[in-house]
């Protein structure tokens, strides 16, 4: 066990923990985005800022990716920590203003106003689609590319990825985007069309990968569902 | 170059070394050293090789002098220079006709030629000797002196200055541990640019518990207007692979690399050669000189990322991946390469390593500051007038650099500011000249030591374009992974372009403060955390500077395009059409012997009409 | 193009279908083709194993590699800090306008490719400028144009050998 103090009490976690998991366990607020328990920690939307250290020496870290250490002192709401989560999130809404996720964490972060020019880029990249595709889809359909300001989320050669089976994954974790599937009748009924067929996902993995909701669109499993091509077997027969 | 015997103990390396010593002593020949870095290549330093071996055959003199083709000098204003020994003639900026007239004046009559010795630009006298140039003058070049002394691609010439004597002093008289607190002692501080404790660092990587532990030598050299990595690498290549392989040593590793830019492929080309030749000694690989010690060393060679100087970055890098930092701790020491205890240091570093062995501890901490021993390279360029790489005592004043050594701000232009420690560093203005230069001093000054970048700033050049300049290199630069690193520089550089086009708000100062700030606190690794630097330091101390853009729309500096126009005075304009020829708009007309009109409206503001005047009747108002 | 996928393996299997020896391997293939055709990069991720975006992350990472096809000339001109007080973008702005394409374009014959790099190490002589390996000191606007036209006529000559 590691003994650390975390906003002025005494607490005791695993070894192996991050800040951010310590935090949890006991019950201490911090603020994620680019943070999903299924996925690896990344640390790339710095919204889980956290103050650690004392002194001149203290620092800022992201608390999804810090691991605890005995003895270490964490403050997670100093003024520090406060203004420069102010800062993220307005950088985040001047790039993605019409993102709910963000509207909601500048609402309830007291960010007013967007003194950025904004960009409408919606991506915010803070790779959610990225290691969802990779770690839970087992695509590799997309990734990071370029640095720096052009730095840009995409397929390779920017052509359909021979990887994805348009399983939504990525739609369905992106904390900014519009093309989440809203079902065939999105406004009127609840979809259930996918749940209707037999998903070959069910076959291969135990396990239902469709995240969009959506089976007419991607096909997959219709294409490959063992009856249908039976069917069709007999059928050309 | 003779093939090289494999040499199989310690004595047997001592002796080989004592008889090169003895051989160099003997050497009665006049020796003639040309200087061909890369800089001296660009200047066309082989050229004037060629011709100078065709004169020399001329006069055929072959058997009685020696030509020695050695790395950069540093004094790269000079460039290409011959060094005329036993006489210590220093000519410079020779041409390859200039060759036949040293052959038959100097070599055969002793007679100097006035013409290749250096002037003075403050006493504007002529110099006969190196020593007795004011660049050489307040330097104290225990790492740079011996470029001009050997032959970068003859191992044997490095062990004709002593070369590989402090591997063998090592090898046979100190543990790791000893090694280690020799470090300690010295007070020795990285010289990448966070300047930590070199004893301490591999002390980390000793103590870690693992099967195999890597040391990795960074040459990553990114800052822009830094180059005395380079400068070791192609001019004495031995001695960072000495102090690579008693690093290795001590801290128990068997494998290294050295991570080198692709930029410097002359760097790459030496340091090479220098490997295969110390394994054909025996200096690398399987139990090294009959000792227990096996080392490698592999050559990984960067494909342009400037965040690849980071050690997280730099290790993702050698292992293939994009050149991202991580999280730390764990630190490489504990977790590295391949997840394996790591050790990384700056060639700078590794190449003080031999010396501190041979000479001592205490010798080297007599040298510099309280918190900062030895001496640190700067690369003095920019608005200078001896550009060059200079290596001083820490705690030199930046006037002493600038004005002593560098002889001060050509054209007899007022000096505005010196930029260290390249982007992650800042700008210091005239009341900081006195500053005693240490890795404290700067950066409580707002700077950084870096890894020794020293560009010098005239009236001439605008301080808010300065702070364009560096941001728009950072916002290329960094990985993009942390938020607050890629739209930080991003919006950051959005503001100051604005700012320098004339469409910037009072409040917008307020903003780029914050922003920096945050950018500051909030990012992961050392590009975010000093990427705000090129702005504070601005901020500090040109604040009026950017008022002025922004309350009069006016660049007192006469450089941010929008807010600048190019003029004709028509006093001083004599007809002589060089300005008409030049404008790529065809913005200027008029007539042989008769003023010229420059029309506004067509003008794109290149500055090729008032580069081309020789009659400074074009004015920038 | 079997010669391709045969050289391009030559490449793989010289570092031993080493993992981290991919920058070097992209590294070759740059020099090969003066850029890194999409073939060649299937290719490595099949060979490699792979991802082939994990690849292009690389590739597009790092300066050195471009994923069009550059020019025969490469003009590589400095933006060290050096080079840039002493007029490195006047410089630039000149070459885009004689050659009429931006910085990191190709010309539309193929000619010539205008990059530019972050500080060569040679600030001493600034402004900087290197067309496939020769090293330009001390540039001036005037002197961009007769640098060009030194290329054009080794273009010329070899055209009508």
């Amino acid at each position: 066990m590691i003994s650390l103090k975390m906003n002025r009490l005494d607490v005791k976690v695993e070894d192996g923990w991050t800040i951010l998991e310590a935090a949890k366990f006991y019950g201490l607020e911090i603020p994620t985005l680019c943070y999903n328990e299924g996925l690896s920690p990344y640390g790339g939307c710095r919204l889980c800022l956290v103050e650690v250290g004392e002194g001149p020496r203290a620092k800022l870290v992201s608390s999804c990716t810090y691991p605890v250490e005995e003895g270490l002192v964490v403050r997670t709401d100093t003024r520090r920590v406060i203004e420069a989560r102010k800062m993220m999130i307005e950088l985040m809404l001047s790039l993605a203003p019409n993102s709910k996720v963000i509207q909601d964490l500048a609402s309830k972060f007291g960010v007013k106003q967007v003194r950025f020019k904004i960009r409408n880029e919606e991506c915010i990249l803070c790779g959610l689609c990225v290691r969802m595709c990779s770690e839970q889809m087992d695509g590799r359909a997309i990734g990071f590319q370029n640095r720096g300001y052009k730095r840009k989320i995409s397929t390779p050669f920017d052509i359909r990825s021979e990887e994805c089976r348009l399983c939504g994954g990525c739609m369905y974790i992106c904390p900014a985007c519009q093309l989440r599937c809203q079902g065939p009748q999105a406004d009127t009924a609840v979809c259930n069309a996918c749940l209707n067929m037999d998903p070959t996902c069910l076959d291969h993995y135990d396990d239902l990968q469709c995240w969009m909701y959506d089976a007419g669109r991607c096909g997959t499993c219709i294409r490959e569902s063992p009856e249908k091509s039976a069917e069709k077997e007999q059928t050309s027969k | 170059m003779k093939a090289t015997k494999k040499i199989k103990t310690i004595k047997d390396l001592n002796q080989t070394i004592q008889s090169y010593i003895q051989k160099r002593k003997s050497e009665k020949r006049p020796v003639l050293t040309v200087s061909a870095g890369t800089c001296g290549q660009a200047r066309g330093s082989l050229k004037v090789i060629a011709s100078l071996k065709k004169a020399i055959s001329k006069e055929k003199l072959e058997d009685k002098v020696k030509i020695k083709v050695t790395g950069c000098h540093g004094f790269c204003e000079a460039e290409p220079n011959i060094i005329i020994q036993p006489q210590d003639i220093f000519y410079q900026k020779v041409k390859p006709k200039d060759t036949s007239d040293i052959a038959s004046q100097t070599i055969i009559k002793n007679e100097i030629i006035d013409r290749l010795l250096f002037s003075d630009p403050i006493s504007k006298k002529t110099v006969l000797k190196e020593d007795d140039i004011s660049f050489y003058k307040k330097q104290k070049r225990i790492l740079l002196g011996d470029n001009a002394l050997i032959d970068p691609t003859d191992i044997n010439d490095y062990l004709s200055i002593g070369g590989y004597s402090s591997l063998t002093k090592v090898l046979s008289k100190m543990a790791p541990e000893e090694v280690i607190e020799v470090m300690k002692k010295s007070g020795l501080r990285g010289r990448g640019g966070a300047g930590f404790p070199t004893g301490y660092k591999w002390e980390f990587t000793r103590k870690a518990k693992d099967t195999s532990k890597y040391i990795i030598c960074n040459a990553d050299e990114g800052d822009p207007g830094a180059y005395m990595d380079r400068s070791l690498l192609e001019g004495n290549p031995h001695r960072v692979l000495e102090g690579m392989i008693i690093g290795a040593y001590a801290v128990g590793a068997e494998e290294g690399y050295i991570y080198v830019r692709d930029e410097y492929p002359l760097a790459v080309k030496h340091i090479s050669l220098a490997i295969s030749q110390a394994e054909k000694m025996g200096l690398l690989g399987k139990k090294i000189l009959g000792t227990d010690f096996n080392f490698r060393i592999h050559i990984s060679k960067g494909a342009g990322a400037f965040v690849c100087g980071e050690e997280t970055a730099l290790i993702a890098s050698v292992e293939g991946r994009v050149g991202e930092p991580r999280q730390r701790p764990p630190f490489p020491a504990m977790k590295g390469l391949w997840k394996k205890p790591t050790n990384i240091n700056n060639v700078e570093t590794l190449a003080n390593i031999p010396l501190i062995v041979e000479k001592g501890a205490d010798w080297f901490s007599k040298i510099g500051t309280k918190g900062s021993k030895g001496t640190k390279i700067f690369s003095l360029v920019g608005k200078i007038n001896n550009t060059g790489l200079v290596e001083v005592p820490m705690g030199i004043t930046l006037k002493e650099i600038i004005f002593d050594i560098g002889g001060g701000i050509p054209g007899e232009k007022e000096f505005k500011a010196v930029q260290t420690g390249g982007p992650s560093g800042g700008c210091l203005p005239k009341e900081k000249l006195g500053l005693p230069i240490d890795y404290e001093g700067l950066t409580e000054a707002g700077s950084i030591m870096g890894s020794g970048g020293m560009i010098v700033l005239d009236e001439n050049t605008c301080m808010v374009d300065v702070a364009i300049y560096f941001l728009n290199f950072l916002r290329d630069e960094s990985c993009g992974k942390c938020l607050s690193c890629r739209e930080g520089t991003q919006r950051m550089w959005e503001i100051v372009k604005d700012i320098s086009e004339g469409k910037g708000k009072e409040e917008d100062i307020q903003l780029l403060k914050e922003l920096a700030q945050t950018t500051k606190d909030a990012s992961l690794c050392g590009l975010g955390q000093t990427a705000a630097n090129p702005v504070l330091s601005t901020l500090r101390y040109f604040r009026d500077e950017y008022m002025a853009h922004v309350r009069d729309k006016t660049c007192p500096a006469g450089v941010c395009k929008e807010l600048i126009t190019y003029l004709i005075i028509p006093d001083k304009c004599t007809g002589c059409l060089a300005c008409i020829k030049v404008c790529p708009q065809e913005a200027i007309s008029g007539e042989l012997k008769k003023v010229h009109v420059l029309d506004q409206e067509k003008c794109i503001k290149c500055g090729a009409c008032f580069e081309v005047c020789q009659f400074d009747a074009i004015k920038i108002e | 193009m079997d010669i391709q996928e045969l050289k391009v393996k030559s490449f793989v299997t010289k570092y031993n279908k080493e993992k981290k020896a991919l920058i070097s391997i992209l590294q070759n293939i740059q020099e090969e083709y003066n850029y890194l055709p999409q073939e060649a990069l299937r290719i490595v991720s099949e060979t490699l194993n792979i991802p082939l975006i994990n690849i292009i992350g690389v590739a597009t990472f790092y300066r050195a590699f471009s994923l069009e096809p550059r020019g025969k000339h490469l003009v590589t001109v400095c933006m060290g800090t050096a080079c840039h007080v002493r007029g490195g973008p006047k410089i630039l702005e000149e070459f885009e306008r004689k050659l009429n394409i931006q910085a990191g374009e190709t010309t539309k014959d193929k000619q010539f490719s205008l990059e530019i790099v972050a500080c060569l190490g040679c600030c001493a002589i600034g402004p900087v400028v290197v067309v496939d390996g020769d090293y330009y000191a001390q540039t001036t606007i005037r002197k961009v144009g007769s640098i060009l036209k030194k290329y054009m006529k080794i273009k010329k000559k070899n055209e009508s050998n």
